[in-house]
């Protein structure tokens, strides 16, 4: 296309005037992705997965941007000087139909574009990113520390979430807290129905299946609550399947954890042992 | 070809027999196949009550809407009913029974063909489409009493419940409806036409995918008879296993059109491969009729999955087996699995029409062939053949093998590649062009704007990290709406807009048709938008009830969106003035179009072409006056060739 633009006698450049505006539009649009909506993008930066998870993806949108550019900047320019005035009489545009030159060119720099895509991503994977994600029973990236992680197993349960605490003698609490700065290794279940674990401002996200043990890592990094929903369509009160958890200092979590089991005390002696995975009764509707 | 003179005596025959009034309406037809349906919903139902009585242990709080033995039974003579009803029993039993066949079908005039059995792939593509917009509507509606509810952050007007089962009708309703959306009426009606055929090869099949659409459409809005359904319009396992008998509604309703679209795959591929004029070679296919071939292949492949997961969950429901009851062996993931491997080509299965219609509206108004033809048909094939290797992108959070991550997320990105390609056809087309800003193009045109959103959020979908954040979040609705809604929606509005005069032979109102497009662009994008920050910023999908921060946004986004259901009800006001009250005379070739089929009169005759026409090059002949005209129609030439510039 642009190749064949360069007409000698008089008529525009279009092929160099979209590349100039092309690259003007690029040249603004990608600082101020990056300096000035980047640090807007969503979600904040209160532990390690929402961290890998803010620069992931103001590395994607900027990356968007001169793709974003270059479909409008030649849509724009298209419409604006290739446009026929209105009338009966109609014109034929000139009959080129393909140059495998630039077929060829965009196929490359689109696999390019994928193969590097793809490929930071993977290596962002194996290095801890993706943490939050629920990575199933036996999880590709695993964080240093997790040999010292604190055991949280999620349970959800139509509609309501409970959290157990394995490693102070299996006590269970309908809320969630986290001492800050240490390793936490979720294990997230369900006693009926798929539900989705989605601590939001943590970053972190994993189905709970019946019958399943879905493992995500997540290590805190300030303190303050968060929200955790239910992301996973699970019935009729889906929308209120929500509670709020708090990231604390060491101590106060001691102090919390203590009183947990000190206020369930009866009802954890009755609980059923600590498992990995739980299976729900058989449904029978009917 | 061969069927020229095999049929002509059929036609002669059929036609001098035109039934009374009241033999139209005692025959076979939407009325007496409604009487049926319910006739053998009531029979079958008692008899299914009867063995789920004496068969399967009550083992349940028992009560009669949670018999499902019987609710699935009724519904299975509910579909025989409707059916045999409408007549589509006759030939097979007859042939069975060795009797000669009746073939009423073959009326070709008056307006009852129009509710009946009709081998007239016009009249069957006339039909879809009146049933496409009408279930588009109801769901369109949906739609908005969701946004209404969400006005509130927490589920005050219609209750969580009847919320849930709004959302999964919106859902299913438009999955359904837009599958069926460009096959049926524009695939139906215009790929005999682009390749020079009388019919579609399996005729009475064609009819039946129409008629059990249809349907598909009832059932699905009787689920809220049978008290609603609360699983979307994925219907995830464990949940639909204890649901009310609505889902009962919405797994028949889902398995009808699947049966139905694998079989309007295979007739259109049939049709492709075996029905072209001489001359039609493969590169001289029409770039819509290549798109029709790959989302047929799709529809093939992918329908039959979904078909048989349906079926597992019905037994489930039913007869107790444990398919996807984890205490039993069962697995729930086993649903999810199943359904994303259909659900994904689905996905293509909505997106590869639209490709189809802007790449073939682009070039007759930019006036140029179109750019990179072999580009362009490569492409579809491979968004086709990628589609099969991405499904598990949809369950990245579900705690599959986590090493099979970096896989998918490559070939999920991978897909990307040949989508670009469609976009290149496009500005290679646009490049030097004489652009006319038609209604037609000026959505062909939205739905580069619209797709580019829709591909680029797919980007962060697809990498695994950035998805933690926003899968299963308000950032997906967004991804999928623009580019199911600004993408296929978009060209289906183009091509109705292109194509319908050639259907009826009335142009649709150009005024009414700009303010139509503008209002829906502008509220599209304002209302899908924001839901990309919504999602972001904590919300989940198909929730009542949310943060209250939201509220602000959630409100102007429900204001958007009733502007852009007023949009569509410019649309519907044009459709009626311009079709009943305003008749303006489209002429044979309004768009001046090279294509094969704005070369026949309009509206396009019973049997199309009067011989079958020799074709002698692609139809983007566009800047070159010495390329040969698009066919050879013979010696008797059909009215309207000459309005070919």
């Amino acid at each position: 296309m642009s190749t064949s633009a360069a007409t000698a006698g008089g008529a525009p450049r279009h092929g160099v005037r979209i590349a100039v505006i092309w690259a003007v539009a690029t040249a603004i649009s990608v600082p101020v992705m990056i300096w000035v909506i980047g640090p807007h993008i969503p979600p904040g930066a209160m532990s390690n997965d929402t961290r890998d998870q803010h620069t992931v993806d103001v590395v994607l949108a900027t990356l968007a941007m001169p793709v974003l550019m270059l479909i409008w900047v030649y849509f724009a320019y298209s419409i604006r000087y290739f446009r026929q005035p209105e009338g009966d009489v109609i014109v034929d545009g000139p009959p080129d139909r393909a140059q495998p030159r630039i077929q060829i060119l965009w196929l490359v720099v689109t696999l390019l574009m994928v193969i590097g895509l793809a490929t930071y991503g993977t290596i962002d994977l194996l290095n801890d990113a993706g943490l939050g994600g629920g990575e199933g029973p036996h999880p590709l990236a695993v964080p240093a520390d997790a040999k010292n992680a604190l055991q949280v197993q999620v349970i959800g349960q139509q509609w309501f979430w409970t959290f157990r605490y394995p490693s102070y003698g299996g006590v269970e609490t309908p809320k969630l807290e986290l001492p800050v700065n240490r390793e936490v290794e979720f294990h997230v279940t369900s006693v009926d129905v798929i539900h989705d674990f989605w601590a939001i401002e943590l970053g972190v996200k994993a189905d709970a299946v019946p019958g399943a043990d879905n493992t995500a890592f997540v290590k805190p990094l300030e303190n303050g609550t968060f929200q955790v929903r239910c992301a996973e369509l699970c019935g009729l009160w889906h929308g209120h399947m929500n509670t709020t958890g708090r990231v604390v200092s060491d101590s106060q979590f001691a102090t919390w954890i203590a009183a947990q089991q000190t206020k369930y005390s009866t009802i954890t002696k009755d609980l059923p042992p600590y498992s990995l995975v739980y299976y729900p009764q058989p449904v029978r509707n009917g | 070809m061969e069927s020229a003179s095999v049929r002509q005596p059929q036609v002669v025959k059929s036609s001098t027999r035109i039934p009374s009034a009241w033999g139209q309406l005692l025959g076979y037809n939407v009325i007496w196949a409604t009487v049926l349906a319910i006739v053998g919903y009531i029979v079958l139902h008692k008899i299914g009550d009867t063995i789920g009585a004496h068969s399967v242990a009550e083992t349940g709080s028992g009560g009669s809407d949670q018999d499902d033995i019987a609710i699935l039974m009724g519904m299975v003579g509910a579909i025989l009913g409707w059916i045999g009803g409408l007549g589509f029993l006759n030939y097979p039993v007859s042939r069975i029974l060795g009797r000669p066949a009746t073939l009423r079908e073959r009326e070709e005039h008056g307006a009852w063909r129009y509710f009946r059995l009709c081998t007239d792939h016009k009249v069957v593509a006339i039909q879809y489409l009146v049933a496409v917009l009408f279930f588009f509507f109801i769901a369109g509606l949906n739609a908005m009493f969701i946004r209404t509810e969400l006005t509130s952050d927490n589920a005050t007007l219609f209750g969580a419940g009847n919320y849930l089962t709004l959302v999964g009708l919106h859902g299913t309703m438009m999955l359904m409806m837009m599958s069926a959306g460009i096959l049926g009426p524009l695939g139906n009606y215009l790929v005999p036409l682009m390749i020079g055929s009388r019919r579609m090869a399996f005729p009475r099949i064609e009819s039946l995918t129409m008629w059990l659409t249809v349907l598909a459409g009832f059932i699905l809005l009787a689920a809220t008879l049978l008290g609603g359904f609360p699983t979307g319009w994925t219907g995830y396992a464990p949940l639909a296993d204890e649901a009310r008998a609505g889902i009962d509604a919405y797994l028949v309703s889902f398995a009808l059109i699947g049966v139905a679209l694998a079989l309007v795959g295979a007739n259109m591929l049939v049709t492709v491969i075996t029905l072209r004029a001489p001359g039609m070679h493969w590169n001289r296919l029409p770039i819509f009729v290549w798109g029709m071939v790959t989302t047929s292949i799709l529809a093939v492949l992918a329908a039959p999955v979904l078909l048989a997961a349906l079926i597992m969950v019905m037994m489930d429901r039913s007869i107790d087996t444990t398919f996807f009851v984890a205490a039993q062996g069962g697995s729930p993931l086993l649903w999810e699995e199943l359904f994303w491997f259909f659900g994904h080509p689905e996905v293509y299965i909505l997106a590869l029409p639209g490709f189809a219609i802007v790449l073939e509206i682009l070039p007759v108004f930019a006036r140029k062939p179109l750019w990179g033809y072999r580009v362009a048909v490569a492409g579809m094939f491979g968004v086709a053949l990628m589609s099969f290797m991405v499904w598990q992108h949809h369950l990245f959070m579900s705690g599959i093998n986590s090493n099979l991550r970096p896989f998918y997320m490559f070939t999920t990105e991978l897909i990307s590649v040949p989508t670009g390609m469609v976009f290149l056809n496009a500005m290679g087309t646009l490049w030097k062009a004489k652009i006319r800003f038609t209604v037609p193009m000026l959505f062909a045109l939205a739905f580069f704007f619209n797709f580019l959103f829709g591909g680029l959020s797919g980007v962060f979908l697809s990498d695994v990290p950035s998805d933690v954040l926003t899968h299963g979040s308000y950032f997906v609705m967004a991804h999928f709406h623009y580019t199911i809604m600004g993408g296929l929606v978009f060209a289906l509005m183009g091509g109705i807009y292109y194509w319908l005069p050639k259907m009826t032979g009335f142009k649709l109102n150009e005024k009414l048709g700009k303010i139509h497009f503008w209002a829906m662009f502008i509220f599209f994008n304002l209302t899908f938008f924001p839901l990309f920050a919504a999602g972001m910023l904590g919300m989940p999908r198909r929730v009542s009830n949310y943060n209250a921060s939201l509220h602000t946004l959630n409100v102007f986004v429900s204001s958007a969106a009733f502007c852009l259901g007023a949009s569509m009800l410019v649309f519907l006001g044009n459709l009626v003035w311009s079709m009943v009250f305003k008749r303006e005379r489209a002429g044979d070739n309004p768009w001046h179009s090279k294509g094969l089929e704005w070369q026949l009169p309009s509206p396009v005759p019973v049997y199309n072409f009067e011989r079958i026409p020799v074709i002698n090059t692609d139809p983007y002949q566009y800047g070159s006056p010495d390329a040969p005209p698009v066919a050879d129609f013979g010696p008797r030439v059909v009215a309207g060739q000459a309005g070919a510039t």
